[in-house]
C-alpha cells in the first residue's frame, strides 16, 4: 500500500515536471522557475498537498544538490580555475561586492539579523551559471568578445561558492566566532589542496576512477563524490562543495565522459531538488513577500549589469558588448535556492525561503528573457553609435 | 597576422584574428568536438553576427577547401624564393604503369632526386604522401625539384 502510494506520487510529480520541461523548451525559458512553480503546487497550502514521498524527495533533493555541484565541478579543470583568478581577480571582486551587497542589506532593513544577512546576500550573489551557458549558447554569444570575461566571472563566483558555503554552514550550525575561523581554514586549507592535487597529481586519480566501462565508470565517479561530499559534511565545509572539488579534480576527456553520464542523473534529481524547496515553501507566504522580491530582483539585475560592464570595459570591450556581458549575468538559479535551501533547513527567517523562490522565479524566468528581447535593440543602438 | 587564442572555461578554446580587408573571424573548439567558425558584426566587432556550427565532417571539408589552392600557392612561392627549383602536377594517366600501384614502387627520389609533396586524389589533398600512398589513374602527383629532374618524373610515371 505504501509503496503504491509512493509510486504514483514520484509518478505524478516526475511526469508533470517532464510536462513543464516541454512548456518551457517551446517557450524558450529555463525549466527552473516552472519546477518551483510545481514544488509550489504540490507542497504545504498548495492546491495537491503530498502524503508519503516528502522524505524520498528530500533525499533525492540533497542528491540533486551533489549532482549539481559535481556535474559543475567537472565542467572546470584546475588550470582554468587557476588562470581566471589569476586574470580576473578585481572584476570577481567588483562581482562580489556589488552583488551580495542586496541581499546582505535587504535583510538587514527587513530586521532579520546577521545571519540572514550571510543567506540572503549569497541568494544574490550567485549568477546561475546553468542559466547563463544556455543563453550564451542559445543567443550565438559564445563566440562574441565579452563572453571569456562573462565565463570567467562565473568561475570566480564558483570558487567563491566553495568558500562560501562552508563559512554558512558554520554560522547557521551556530557555532561560535572561534568554531566558525577554525572551519573556515579547514575550508580554505581543503580547497587549496584539492586543487594543488588536481594540479600535480589529477592524473592519479583519474588512473583510479578511468574505466573503459561507462558503468564502472558512474559508479565510481558517482561514489567517490558522494564520500567525499560526506567527509565534507562531516568536517562542516558543506557536502556541495566536495562533490564540486570531485570534479574539479577530474579533468580532460574523462571528466568529459563522466559528465556525459551524469547528466541525466544530475536533470532528475536537481527537478527534484527545485520541487523540493517549493515544497517547503507556502504559496500563500509568496505573496506578501512579491513586492520586496520584486525591488530585489530590480536592484539585484541594475548591481549585475554594473558588474558585466566594468569587467568587460577593463577588457577593452566597447558599450554594446559591455551591456551583453551585465546582461548575460543577470539570470539566478541553482545556487541561490541551494543556499536559500540550507538557510530554510537551518530554521532561518520564516520568510527567507518565500522571498528568495519569489526572487529565483523572478530572475530565473526574466534573466533569458532580457537577453533574448534586448539584443536586437543593443545591436540597433550600436549601429547608430 | 596574429592569431589570438582565448581560454573559455567550461566551453573550450577560441582563436581569432583580423583579415587584412578589417573582418574579425574566429574559430570556437568546443570540449564536445563542436567547432564554431565566428564572423564578427562590421560595427560591432565584439559581436558575432554569424555562428556556424559544424560536425567533424563539415570541419575537415571546409579544410580542404580552403587549404588545397594554398598548398600550389606555397609551391608558387617556394619557385620564386628558390631559383632552379620547379614544381610539376602530373597526371597518372589511364596506361601509367603505377596505376593502382603504392606510390612508393616508382622510387621517385631514388631515382630522379625529385621529391613528391602531394597526391590530388578524387578532389582531395594529401600533402606529404607516405610511400605506402595509393596512386590510382586520374591522381595528380605534384613533384618539386630541379627541371631535369621533374621531367624525368614525369616520364617515369608515363612510361615507367
Amino acid at each position: 500500500m505504501h509503496t503504491a502510494t509512493l509510486f504514483i506520487e514520484l509518478g505524478g510529480i516526475v511526469l508533470a515536471l517532464g510536462v513543464l520541461g516541454a512548456l518551457a523548451l517551446r517557450a524558450g525559458i529555463s525549466p527552473i522557475p516552472l519546477y518551483l512553480l510545481a514544488g509550489l503546487a504540490f507542497g504545504q497550502g498548495g492546491i495537491l498537498p503530498l502524503a508519503t514521498s516528502e522524505d524520498f524527495i528530500a533525499v533525492g533533493a540533497e542528491l540533486g544538490v551533489v549532482l549539481l555541484l559535481l556535474t559543475l565541478g567537472l565542467e572546470y579543470n584546475a588550470a582554468e580555475l587557476v588562470t581566471s583568478l589569476r586574470g580576473n581577480a578585481r572584476g570577481g571582486l567588483v562581482d562580489l561586492v556589488l552583488n551580495a551587497a542586496p541581499g546582505a542589506v535587504a535583510a538587514v532593513l527587513l530586521g532579520w539579523g546577521p545571519v540572514a544577512a550571510v543567506a540572503m546576500a549569497g541568494v544574490t550573489y550567485a549568477t546561475s551559471s546553468g542559466i547563463t551557458a544556455k543563453v550564451l549558447s542559445d543567443l550565438g554569444w559564445i563566440g562574441n568578445r565579452e563572453t571569456p570575461v562573462v565565463l570567467s566571472l562565473l568561475v570566480f563566483e564558483d570558487l567563491t561558492m566553495a568558500l562560501y558555503l562552508p563559512i554558512l554552514t558554520a554560522i547557521l550550525a551556530g557555532v561560535s566566532l572561534l568554531g566558525g575561523a577554525i572551519t573556515v581554514a579547514i575550508a580554505l586549507a581543503t580547497v587549496s589542496v584539492v586543487l594543488l592535487v588536481a594540479l600535480r597529481y589529477g592524473r592519479f586519480i583519474e588512473a583510479f576512477v578511468a574505466s573503459p566501462n561507462s558503468e564502472v565508470l558512474l559508479l565510481k565517479v558517482m561514489g567517490l563524490a558522494l564520500l567525499v561530499a560526506g567527509l565534507a559534511q562531516q568536517l562542516q565545509v558543506s557536502a556541495a562543495v566536495g562533490a564540486f572539488l570531485v570534479g574539479i579534480a577530474l579533468s580532460g576527456e574523462l571528466a568529459h565522459e563522466a559528465r556525459a553520464l551524469l547528466i541525466p542523473l544530475r536533470d532528475l534529481f536537481a527537478a527534484v531538488f527545485f520541487v523540493f524547496f517549493g515544497l517547503q515553501t507556502d504559496p500563500k507566504a509568496i505573496w506578501p513577500m512579491a513586492g520586496t522580491a520584486a525591488l530585489l530582483a530590480l536592484v539585484s539585475m541594475v548591481t549585475k549589469l554594473a558588474t558585466g560592464a566594468y569587467a568587460a570595459r577593463r577588457a577593452g570591450v566597447a558599450r554594446a558588448g559591455q551591456a551583453r556581458a551585465g546582461i548575460a549575468l543577470i539570470p539566478r538559479g541553482e545556487f541561490n535556492i541551494v543556499i536559500a535551501g540550507l538557510a530554510v533547513a537551518a530554521g532561518a527567517h520564516p520568510d527567507l525561503g518565500p522571498l528568495a523562490a519569489g526572487y529565483v522565479l523572478i530572475l530565473a524566468a526574466f534573466g533569458p528573457l532580457a537577453a533574448r528581447l534586448l539584443q536586437p535593440l543593443i545591436t540597433v543602438v550600436a549601429r547608430r553609435a | 597576422m596574429e592569431i589570438e587564442q582565448t581560454a573559455l572555461p567550461g566551453i573550450g578554446l577560441k582563436h581569432e584574428f583580423t583579415t587584412q580587408s578589417g573582418r574579425r573571424i574566429a574559430v570556437v573548439s568546443h570540449r564536445t568536438g563542436r567547432r564554431d567558425l565566428v564572423i564578427y558584426d562590421r560595427s560591432d566587432p565584439d559581436r558575432a553576427c554569424e555562428a556556424v556550427q559544424l560536425n567533424d565532417e563539415e570541419a575537415d571539408a571546409l579544410v580542404e577547401l580552403l587549404g588545397a589552392p594554398r598548398i600550389v600557392q606555397r609551391l608558387n612561392a617556394l619557385h620564386r624564393e628558390v631559383e632552379g627549383l620547379v614544381s610539376l602536377q602530373l597526371p597518372i594517366v589511364d596506361g601509367s604503369p603505377y596505376a593502382g600501384r603504392p606510390m612508393g614502387d616508382a622510387r621517385v627520389r631514388t631515382r630522379t632526386g625529385a621529391s613528391v609533396v602531394a597526391v590530388v586524389s578524387g578532389g582531395q589533398v594529401h600533402a606529404s604522401p607516405a610511400p605506402d600512398f595509393p596512386l590510382g589513374a586520374g591522381d595528380v602527383v605534384v613533384v618539386v625539384g630541379s627541371p631535369e629532374s621533374t621531367s624525368a618524373v614525369a616520364d617515369i610515371l608515363t612510361n615507367g
